[in-house]
């Protein structure tokens, strides 16, 4: 409508008034007392600069704001004006009513700033995030890990320990459907967005860095305290979970960008992946489009930097850059077991365990505390391309590392544990796959209700993954949507699992690579075919914690609302007395 | 029909790589992805001594065609392993690091054989950024045609 409007019909538009305008933050916004944040109202076509009002609770919303909005007469690309004014705040905790108006037409949001206790219960806060974790990611694991026995399991997971849950709902400012940029963005901004966007509203112009921000945790608890700030992931550092602990932009993708905007929050621990973004144009290896060397810059700044295993554990006190690999860490199954992937390239990384316990021994240092993000990015990673071994055995490292977590907080009791996804995979286990059963169907050796049994994993002095996972009669998962595959029924034990490839068509075809595994089977998709993997699940992601502040979580909860129980418990803005 | 255009489209696309194909092979210097770099760290990739000394000269890939952005290019990504970029997990950008940057004779129409092919061409070494599209490239092939395996 709107650029029917602005190229078939542009002079009647120049004539009519507005018909609606957008504001943002959008309506039902909350908003942390005092935090800074963007406000912009994009009317639907031009209007004159006299005739645009915005209003907060009556009075002219310059002065509420202590900021004139400045009039955009036409934005680049539209044949629309608008008002923008950023980084204002509002101190004020309650409901304002937010009025724009131009000539006869008028738009109204509210929104709700909240202040937080004055005195924080949480020295520390751990947000554990498990990049698509599903329900079945947690059966599987335990299954898989602990092992059963007459239907009651053999033992529990550590996440399985904590105490307080909520139903938390991912979708997405556009859609029901989501990604990780907008869901980690919404738990750490307090605010929801749209799909690939970033600390920001998502406004209608091209420009993917000057969107109406909003700001992120590591903003919000470097301004308001002396906390220290870590990041733990096995992705590149600038994906879109770690990213949206600090950045900015409508583009997940712009991620030289990212690391710019991580790096100058100087995070006082950085662990993961993702080292072509810190390494100027020059280097081989490198993925920037400048000569930024963003890892000389942190030695500069007096940053420890580990390339390896080895270096992250010798590594002196400070502020601390480990830097992995140049893309995404290889994932546990390869890393421990089965040596593929790239980990003859990168033989030595650490894991997410080693990793959480270098952030923990450094960050506890802090005599403020500290807010600590540890994501285990690849059982996303491995959902997507339908490889469900790789995906539970990150899932396995995952909950290791929250038993971690759950030590140290024995230990320091005034810590606040958070565990959840960001958005779900369509992912289910339906029994087990059994290859002694006869014949060579595949198919048949699915062994569903009471013939499937359960599976033979075997765990060495007590280990919590099993020694291998092709054992004969395994975890049978299979997804609710895919590409074009072939269907293997078994482990990839070559190599993390490529279903399918694109064709000249830009269709995704399925990878010829696996026709011929003995059983495999053709599966048409059935989502549409420019799709390349798995897709997202829109299904609610279950969320536990443990810890002081975590009894704010109950029922049914927005991503949003989880960010306002992380800055209760820390104290973000403290209510002026 | 589907399967008698591929057909038609792949035949079409194979025949400049066959016609040309003959005397670029003769002497080209067989080079694999793991041959590539001595030493890749987080800190950067470093060239192997094999692949400097075979800067200038003929040599034949085996890999994969990565999907190119338009489906007639006249340069496409072969890589190691077959790719399926995923736009929500992955940008344009994320290609692994050792890709080699495979330019045609003349633009070709891209055909997925869904197996691995062969390409021959010169070598060349060192960071490049195509001017048409701005897409960065350490070690390319020019002058290159190829055929599926």
């Amino acid at each position: 409508m709107k650029s029917l409007c602005a190229s078939v019909f542009l002079i009647p538009c120049l004539v009519a008034p507005a018909s609606a305008a957008t504001i943002f933050p959008l309506d039902r916004a909350t908003i942390l007392a005092g935090s800074p944040f963007d406000v912009k109202v994009e009317f639907d076509g031009l209007v004159k600069a006299g005739d645009a009002k915005v209003t907060i609770d009556g009075k002219p919303a310059d002065s509420v704001l202590g900021k004139p909005l400045a009039f955009i007469e036409k934005e680049d690309g539209t044949e629309a004006s608008a008002l923008l004014a950023r980084a204002v705040t509002l101190g004020a905790p309650g409901r304002h009513t937010i009025t724009a108006t131009a000539g006869s037409d008028t738009k109204t949001v509210t929104w709700e700033v909240y202040a937080t206790p004055a005195k924080a219960e949480a020295r520390n806060v751990i947000f554990f995030l498990g990049d698509g974790l599903s329900v079945a990611h947690r059966t599987a694991a335990r299954l898989m890990s602990r092992g059963m026995t007459e239907g009651k399991a053999d033992g529990r997971l550590a996440m399985d320990d904590l105490d307080h849950m909520a139903f938390i709902g991912t979708s997405s400012t556009g859609s029901i459907a989501t990604d990780s940029a907008n869901t980690m963005s919404a738990y750490m901004t307090g605010h929801k967005t749209a799909v690939n966007a970033l600390g920001v509203y998502v406004d209608r112009t091209k420009d993917s860095m000057d969107d109406p921000r909003v700001e992120t945790m590591a903003e919000a608890v470097r301004r308001t305290t002396k906390k220290a700030v870590g990041v733990v992931v096995t992705s590149e550092l600038e994906d879109a979970t770690p990213a949206a602990v600090f950045a900015h932009t409508r583009k997940r993708a712009e991620k030289a960008a990212i690391a710019d905007m991580i790096m100058a929050l100087k995070p006082d621990v950085l662990l993961g992946g993702g080292s072509a973004y810190f390494l100027p144009q020059a280097v081989p290896g490198s993925k920037r489009k400048d000569d930024k060397d963003l890892i000389q810059d942190a030695r500069a700044a007096g940053y420890t930097v580990a390339t390896t295993s080895t270096e992250l554990k010798a590594a002196g006190p400070g502020p601390l850059l480990g830097l992995f690999h140049t893309g995404n860490m290889d994932v546990a199954l390869d890393r421990m077991q089965l040596k593929k992937g790239t980990v003859a390239k990168f033989p030595d990384q650490p894991g997410l365990v080693d990793m959480t316990q270098a952030a923990l021994d450094r960050l506890s240092q802090n005599k403020d505390g500290f807010f600590l993000m540890v994501e285990a990015s690849s059982i996303d990673k491995m959902s997507h391309p339908l490889d469900w071994e790789r995906a539970v055995f990150d899932t396995i490292e995952f909950d290791q590392a929250i038993g971690l977590a759950r030590k140290f907080q024995a230990e320091h009791p005034d810590t606040l544990i958070v565990v959840t996804g960001d958005h779900t995979h369509g992912v289910s286990i339906v029994g087990t796959i059994d290859d002694d059963k006869p014949g060579p169907d595949m198919r048949e050796k699915v062994g569903t209700y009471a013939a499937a049994g359960f599976p033979n994993y075997t765990h060495t002095n007590g280990s919590p993954y099993p020694d291998r996972v092709d054992v004969s009669r395994r975890l049978a998962l299979f997804a609710t949507n895919y590409p074009d595959y072939y269907e293997t029924f078994r482990p990839k034990m070559d190599g993390p699992f490529v279903p399918a490839i694109q064709n000249e068509n830009k269709q995704y075809v399925a990878n010829e690579a696996y026709k011929t595994v003995p059983g495999a089977v053709f599966r048409e998709g059935n989502i549409p075919r420019d799709e390349d993997t798995a897709v997202h699940a829109v299904d609610d992601v279950v969320l536990q914690a443990a810890g002081p502040g975590a009894g704010e979580f109950k029922g049914y909860m927005e991503e949003s609302d989880v960010f306002r129980v992380l800055a209760d418990a820390m104290a973000l803005a403290p209510a002026a007395k | 029909m589907t399967l008698v255009r591929r057909r038609f489209l792949e035949a079409l696309a194979l025949m400049p790589a066959v016609l040309l194909a003959a005397p670029a092979r003769a002497g080209a210097l067989p080079l694999s992805f793991d041959e590539l770099y001595s030493g890749v760290s987080p800190l950067g990739l470093i060239f192997s001594d094999k692949l400097k000394e075979a800067r200038g000269k003929s040599v034949v890939m085996q890999g994969f065609m990565a999907p190119p952005l338009k489906a007639e290019a006249k340069f496409f990504v072969l890589t190691q392993q077959p790719m399926a970029l995923c736009p929500f997990c992955s940008s344009d950008a994320d290609w692994p690091d050792n890709i080699v940057v495979v330019y045609l004779n003349y633009p070709q129409t891209f055909v997925q054989s869904n197996a691995p092919i062969r390409v021959t061409g010169l070598l060349e070494v060192g960071s490049w950024r195509d001017p048409e599209t701005g897409f960065l490239s350490l070690v390319r092939l020019v002058g290159a045609s190829f055929r599926t395996v």
